[in-house]
């Protein structure tokens, strides 16, 4: 489904600010693979999603999704095969334009655009039953601004919009961070739902671990831009949050697991 | 009184003037608002809007209409040379309009062969109308203004029905998300580039069939023409959302620009009328934008959330 082979990235080469961010990432994901990704700061899990999305061009290695190599493909181009939820609530909406409109933009994605209505009378009618599923109460609010709703609002119609047009794969940048836990965990649950639903393929960062165990089919740990850490079904529904932090130190040569990690 | 009678001719040919730079001013909205690109290149593209309808009346003997067609072409395609440099060669949108707006100060008197170009004697779409309208009507006071002002406002009229529907159609509103939030639009499959271009081609177009109109009305078009264009859309735009602070959707908005751009012009006849001398009206004018921006800013206490909804991009509530 995924093919991730060999890939490295460096910023800012040949500067004092010189970052090798990833160093040698492989990474196959199967259909239907929910995978949860976790690692310490920096450890470079923002930017293989990155790479994947195609914000930044990669230095070397490829790409391959679905059969289709997409490492030399625009931002926006791969966006047709993507969808993708950020960890900031600002990022994924148009913050002045109504709930509708975000949503007829979204339902567009992979289609061309033209001069025909951006919103239908049947599109509304859709988006009103999405909502509603959403169980926030957005289907009667369809023509407020979004700049009105609340944080886990925004990323509840993120992920919305992110799957309304099925994606091959999903990308979730600990979407859930910037929300308070009770937030959190109405999103998160709601990820879950609408992932088993649609049958998607997905990639999810995130800092706290017990989520990392709970959710999805299989689970990686990133270290200075590499994989160093893979595990799948059974063994992966084992896992015990100390493991985790042993493998961890394992990882960082015996170091200590840095705050972020250990409070998770 | 004869200050007064002096003072109510000057605000008639102001409004006439206002409506014709109303369309430069949606232009300007266009770019700066919707598409949150600040848009130095409506100086020249007013310009060359009225240089190249000017000379195609005077040198081609073109129809004044078809000619407007032409200075939209034109001023588009400055609008696509600012968006060139700013996509494709990564110089910031402030220095690429600046660029194209310099460029074209050299270009303007290239397409006139001079500094200037007059249109005494020769048809313009002002003159076309009055001499199909019958002798009976012709003696009405101020006549002339009353011709402009009509023809601005069917031109008015056309420009804010375009805007509304092209603003409500899925490009339309690709361009919009791209002015609020260009992460993503490209998330969601657009090409922000592009989005860029169309905005700055429609803007810069609408700026130039302002300039041409501006031109063919006054009867002349000059090189100097276009010094402070773009802070005089703003100042319109600025003027628009004061007066109609409560006009939150599309439609509403662009009345409120046109007043604001007529109002603009009334105001600056007035204090032209007190006896300020015309030099000093771009001290004037900046100011006016200073202190309209400021305001919105100053109330900001308890409309907050309107003052910077109505300042930032994607500006548009296009509802249907
Ligand atoms: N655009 C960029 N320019 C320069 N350096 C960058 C850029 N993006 C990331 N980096 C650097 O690359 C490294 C990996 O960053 P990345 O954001 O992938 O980490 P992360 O695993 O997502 O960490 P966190 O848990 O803090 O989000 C970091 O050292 C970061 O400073
Ligand atoms: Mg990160």
């Amino acid at each position: 489904m995924l093919n991730i082979n060999e890939v490295y990235k460096t910023f800012n080469p040949g500067t004092i600010n010189e970052k090798k961010a990833l160093n040698g990432v492989n990474l196959n994901l199967n259909s239907e693979d929910f995978v949860t990704v976790i690692g310490g700061n920096g450890a470079g899990k923002s930017t293989i999603l990155n790479m994947i999305a195609g914000v930044y061009p990669i230095d070397r290695g490829s790409i391959i999704l679905d059969g289709i190599d997409i490492t030399y493909l625009p931002e926006h181009k791969r966006a047709h095969y993507l969808g993708r939820v950020f960890q900031d609530p600002m990022k994924g909406t148009a913050s002045n334009m109504e709930i509708q409109e975000n949503l007829a933009i979204a339902y567009r994605r992979g289609k061309k655009r033209g001069l025909s209505w951006g919103i239908t009378k049947a599109e509304k009618e859709k988006f009103h039953e999405e909502l509603k599923v959403l169980g926030l109460g957005l289907e009667d609010r369809m023509t407020s601004k979004v700049g009105l709703l609340s944080g886990g609002q925004r990323q509840a119609l993120t992920l919305l919009m992110a799957t309304l047009q099925k994606p091959k794969l999903l990308l979730l940048d600990e979407h859930t961070a910037a929300l308070d836990p009770k937030t959190a965990r109405n999103v998160l649950s709601l990820t879950n739902e609408i992932i088993q639903a649609d049958k998607l393929t997905a990639i999810m960062i995130t800092h706290n671990m017990k989520d990392a165990i709970k959710y999805g089919n299989r689970l990686i740990m990133m270290h200075e831009g590499r994989v160093v850490y893979d595990v799948a079904g059974e063994e992966k529904k084992n896992l015990q949050v100390s493991d985790l932090l042993a493998k961890f130190e394992q990882a960082s040569g015996g170091e200590f697991a840095n705050d972020r990690m250990m409070l998770a | 009184m004869s200050f007064l009678i002096s003072l109510l001719w000057a605000t008639h040919a102001a409004t006439a003037q206002g409506i014709l730079f109303g369309v430069m001013a949606l232009g300007v909205y266009i770019t700066f608002r919707v598409l949150d690109f600040p848009d130095m290149t409506c100086d020249g593209s007013f310009v060359l809007g009225g240089c190249v309808s000017a000379v195609l009346i005077v040198k081609a003997g073109w129809n004044p209409y078809v000619t407007l067609i032409v200075a939209v072409l034109a001023g588009g395609a400055s609008g696509a040379i600012t968006a060139f440099l700013h996509n494709k060669c990564k110089i910031p949108a402030i220095l690429s309009g600046i660029l194209t707006m310099t460029a074209l100060y050299s270009i303007n008197i290239r397409v006139m062969g001079q500094a200037n170009t007059t249109l005494l004697g020769v048809d313009t779409v002002v003159s076309m109308v009055k001499d199909i309208l019958p002798e009976s009507i012709q003696g009405i006071a101020n006549f002339t203004n009353w011709v402009v002002i009509v023809l601005g406002c069917i031109f008015v009229t056309l420009v804010t029905m375009f805007m509304y529907w092209f603003f409500g159609t899925e490009i339309g509103c690709a361009i919009r998300a791209t002015g609020n939030n260009g992460d993503m639009v490209r998330a969601l499959g657009e090409d922000t580039d592009k989005m860029k271009m169309l905005g700055l081609v429609i803007g810069n177009s609408l700026v130039a069939l302002s300039g041409a109109l501006v031109a063919q009305s006054q009867g002349y078009a000059d090189v100097g023409m276009g010094v402070g264009t773009i802070v005089i859309g703003l100042a319109s735009i600025v003027i628009g959302e004061v007066i109609m602070s409560r006009a939150r959707t599309f439609k509403f908005r662009l009345i409120s620009i046109l007043l604001g751009a007529v109002i603009y012009r009334v105001i600056i006849a007035w204090v032209l009328q007190m006896g300020l001398k015309a030099t000093d009206l771009k001290l004037l004018t900046a100011l006016v934008v200073a202190i309209a921006l400021t305001i919105p800013k100053m109330l900001g206490a308890t409309a907050a959330s309107k003052a910077t909804i109505s300042m930032k991009g994607g500006d548009s509530n296009a509802k249907h």
